[in-house]
């Protein structure tokens, strides 16, 4: 078997089975519920911060932005104003839209070579994988919105609405979240496309399959709580309140499941900072989609600039004024 | 020498399905296979350049002769560079393996490797990096196994054979960066890696040979001054013959209106050299119409520049001579000639290295009154941008019909269209001197072309097969326009291409031949004062002038 699934598999498997047994068996409520956490975010915030702040502080000593379309050049040629900008607020846009709707993702193709008499490769546009980014990411945030009412007291309204809207579609008591199903279905897509597509299933590391294993062990948990076990909202609510007003208290009468899903919420904070989760951050501050297509226009500094040795004229002309001469060509010095 | 592939044998390799596994574990059966691998630099031209560790040493061997201390100078080496570029540290950081990129790159589609994966590529390096400068790496280390858990793994000697052999497996296209959702640059991190190379002596000759015939005689094929000006004599020879017009350029001429800077392979390499004569036609045409003065230099005579393949350091090294050359001049600005990865260098690089260009004037096209905005500060102007705008202002005379047998797709070169965005210039161009343009599938122009897999100093001989490989994307799209429309000819704006593509169509489709667009603008421009023109700049004769 796979060892590269297996044991993230396993590891996650066994983090829910410590905090459950933990706090049914040991009674750690205080730990899993109050001091990880806390523990969790800490790390999360500084090593986010940390991260970010050691990317700004490598330099950034060329404009060497991928230019995706026409150049600005004549004033009769139109431009790519969005995939080759050339003014601050063209990329502005062009990140606006790699932010928010995966506009690279978006070109993805599919090659296929056929070995027959015209032996093609063809191409092919392929829309699942911006598809099932576009489903994850966003259902993933409206799930933590979502969670914020635990956190809130009062709870703003933008809040209730998010809620409305997400439970649109009513089923049953209680209504069905739509985001967090699209969530686990577009988790579940994701890894089984890594575990089947050969080719993202070889350069796939543990590291990939961990953090899915992780949102769909959380995520299942959540669904879990709220539309079976039906977990005390109320008792939560408290709980969660005290957390946030730094007068944590640990509520009667919620159980092992309950801190599980915070402790392997917990677990994702800290692992955030310390893997490739970190492209949110990454990809705003990426040179190649960040800056301006400008560099002939205006320069740009490079902070490290420095002197080098190069071949002067004088020198070239040194070495080869006999020839130049003779082949009729100027020099500067006679002899 | 590897007995080369034909055709057939080179498609029946091509498998996009790798093995199912870890990727970590193949690393010790890599073999550098003659074919695929370009030879070391001679010992010689790493001296001139005076870059680290020159000796003679053999890819193929067991031994590479490397400093004692190899390992700490490359780790000391990524830690500068993670400090001194911030794509490189954010692109060793936010990769997901998302697999976006995967298929984008020429040399997997071509030979099927999954290493040539751009993702895979960068990974190679990454992995080091996991190892050796991330918290987790270094945390996951201290447990057995711990490190391959985390995709981390020491930098040994067969982890440097397979970087090697693998960032000179890409070409710098940067086709892959069009596709991925952070613009991770795999061309960026090959320049990483090959910096990194050149601190332990591990350059290809087909690189350093240049590179220090460039330094030290002006251009990389290392043409003295006076033979040269003898290719350009020869040349206006030629074209005298053909339209009975002295065509002779002028040579590092103090004050002239601009001086012409052009890759030395349109100087002295088939197919460019028409080019190279499309050029001096169209100067010949501006002196006498309009007055222009443009001059040439056989000092900054190289265009190109392999620098750029080697180091930031020695890039800005060749580099510098232009400025050089136009401030020494006194010229108002620099005119460049068609030319990929030279582009990317003037477009994105040469102002910041070498720059500002205080000494010479905002680009105008004296004929036209353009302002060339968009090279405001570098002073630059692409030869294509500048003749579109002649065009545009009606101030050329073109015949088109000389270029009627002309069934004409253009390749859009990787630097030019990813680099820079010269997509529509040359295209305007084209169409104003020829009547029979045809596009190539979408998939495969513009900022989504195909490399023709020799660039970033991999055209040498000795990695024929590779390159052969490589090139089958762009050679799969020209087959399909020549075999849909007839297509016969390749324009493109670059002299890599010009000498890569031929190659390519020699093995691929025999049936198209390559131009670069002045040589067409050559051919169709009316000059002052010509004869009855029967031939074109290839001594074939014209459209209806077959029979006499
Ligand atoms: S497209 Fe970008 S993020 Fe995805 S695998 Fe390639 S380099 Fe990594
Ligand atoms: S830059 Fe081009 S050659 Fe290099 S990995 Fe990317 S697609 Fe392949």
């Amino acid at each position: 078997m796979n060892q590269k699934y297996l044991i993230p598999l396993t590891t996650v498997f066994l983090l829910f089975l410590i905090a459950y047994t933990g706090v049914q068996g040991a009674g750690l409520q205080v730990f899993f519920g109050i001091v990880f956490p806390y523990l969790a975010v800490i790390a999360f915030l500084g090593g986010f911060v940390y991260k970010v702040f050691g990317w700004a502080s490598s330099a950034v000593p060329f404009r060497i932005p991928t230019t995706c379309g026409q150049q600005k050049s004549l004033p009769w040629i139109k431009q790519n104003c969005i995939d080759n900008p050339d003014t601050p607020g063209k990329v502005f846009l062009r990140m606006l839209l790699e932010i928010f709707l995966f506009r690279s993702l978006f070109r993805n193709t599919k090659a296929a070579f056929n070995r027959n008499e015209s032996n093609k490769l063809a191409y092919s546009w392929e829309i699942f994988l911006w598809l099932g980014a576009l489903a994850f990411h966003y259902s993933l945030l409206v799930v933590i919105l979502r969670h914020l009412r635990f956190f809130t007291a009062p709870v703003p309204a933008c809040l209730t609405w998010l809620e409305y809207f997400d439970g649109i579609i009513q089923l049953g008591l209680p209504g069905i979240f739509i985001s967090g199903i699209v969530l686990l279905a577009a988790t579940l897509f994701l890894l089984a496309r890594r575990i089947f597509d050969t080719k993202v299933s070889y350069i796939s590391q543990a590291a990939d399959y961990f953090p899915l294993f992780l949102i769909i062990a959380i995520a299942t948990s959540g669904i879990f709580m709220r539309y079976f076990t039906k977990v005390d909202v109320i008792g939560i609510k408290t709980f969660t309140m005290g957390l946030v007003t730094f007068s944590p208290v640990i509520p009667q009468g919620v159980g092992g499941l309950f801190y599980a899903h915070i402790f392997m919420v917990s677990v994702l904070f800290i692992y955030f900072p310390l893997s490739k989760l970190m492209h949110m951050g990454g990809v705003m501050l990426s040179p190649t989609r960040n800056m301006a297509n400008n560099t002939r226009a205006k320069r740009h500094v490079n902070p490290w600039n420095y002197d080098v040795k190069t071949h002067t004229y004088e020198e070239y002309e040194d070495h080869f004024r006999d020839k130049m001469i003779e082949a009729g060509l100027p020099v500067d010095k006679k002899e | 020498m590897s007995k080369e592939l034909t055709p057939d044998e080179a498609l029946d390799k091509i498998n996009f399905t790798p093995k199912s596994g870890n990727w970590m574990d193949t690393t010790p059966s890599v073999q550098i296979k003659p074919g695929m691998y370009c030879y070391a630099a001679k010992a010689d031209s790493v001296k001139t350049l005076g870059l680290p560790n020159a000796r003679p040493w053999n890819p193929l061997e067991e031994d590479w002769k490397l400093p004692e201390n190899w390992q700490e100078i490359l780790h000391q080496g990524i830690k500068e560079r993670l400090e001194k570029f911030r794509t490189f540290k954010i692109f060793m950081d936010v990769c997901v393996r998302c697999g976006a990129c995967a298929d984008k790159c020429h040399f997997f589609l071509g030979t099927g490797d999954p290493k040539n994966m751009p993702v895979l590529r960068a990974e190679l390096l990454r992995s080091v990096y996991r190892n050796d400068f991330t918290t987790a790496g270094k945390i996951l280390s201290k447990i057995p196994g711990g490190s391959r858990l985390g995709g981390g793994r020491p930098l040994t000697m067969e982890v440097l054979k397979e970087l090697w052999y693998y960032f000179f497996q890409c070409t710098e296209c940067r086709r892959c960066s069009v596709f991925c959702p952070y613009g991770i640059d795999t061309a960026e991190i090959t320049i990483m890696a090959r910096e990194l190379f050149n601190l332990v002596g591990l350059n290809i000759d087909w690189i350093a040979t240049p590179v220090s015939n460039c330094f030290k005689t002006g251009n990389h094929l290392g043409i003295q001054p006076h033979a040269f000006k003898d290719m350009l004599d020869f040349f206006v020879e030629d074209i005298e013959e053909i339209t009975g017009v002295d065509c002779t350029p002028e040579y590092q001429k103090k004050g002239a209106d601009i001086l012409f800077i052009t890759p030395s392979g349109d100087v002295f390499a088939d197919p460019g050299t028409y080019t190279c004569q499309g050029y001096l036609m169209l100067f010949k045409y501006l002196k006498d119409k309009y007055g222009l003065d443009v001059t040439w230099s056989t000092y900054a005579s190289e265009g190109g520049n392999f620098g750029f393949f080697t180091s930031h350091e020695t890039m800005k090294r060749l580099n510098a001579k232009m400025y050089a050359e136009a401030k020494r001049l006194g010229v108002k600005w620099i005119l460049g000639g068609e030319c990929g990865h030279m582009w990317r260098v003037i477009h994105q690089y040469m102002d910041t290295m070498n720059g500002p260009a205080d000494f010479l004037e905002v680009p105008v096209n004296p004929i036209t009154g353009t302002v060339f905005e968009n090279a405001r500060s570098t002073k630059m102007v692409h030869i294509t941008e500048f003749t579109a705008d002649l065009i545009k202002h009606n101030k050329l005379e073109l015949d088109k019909s000389r270029n009627s047998n002309r069934v004409i797709t253009y390749h859009d070169s990787c630097n030019t269209s990813r680099g820079m965005g010269l997509l529509d210039e040359p295209r305007y161009v084209i169409n104003n001197v020829c009547d029979n343009f045809y596009e190539m599938p979408s998939n495969t122009i513009r900022e989504q072309t195909f490399c023709c897999g020799s660039g970033s100093g991999l055209n040498a001989g000795e990695n024929m097969e590779l390159r052969m490989a490589g090139a089958l994307p762009r050679a799969n799209a020209v087959k399909y326009v020549h075999e849909k429309f007839g297509v016969n000819t390749l324009g493109t704006v670059c002299a890599i291409d010009r000498a890569a593509l031929s190659t390519l169509c020699e093995y691929w489709v025999p049936e198209v031949e390559v131009y670069g667009i002045h040589e067409l603008v050559g051919n169709a421009l009316i000059l002052p004062g010509e004869i009855k023109r029967t031939q074109d700049l290839r001594m074939e004769p014209l459209p209806g002038m077959e029979e006499e």
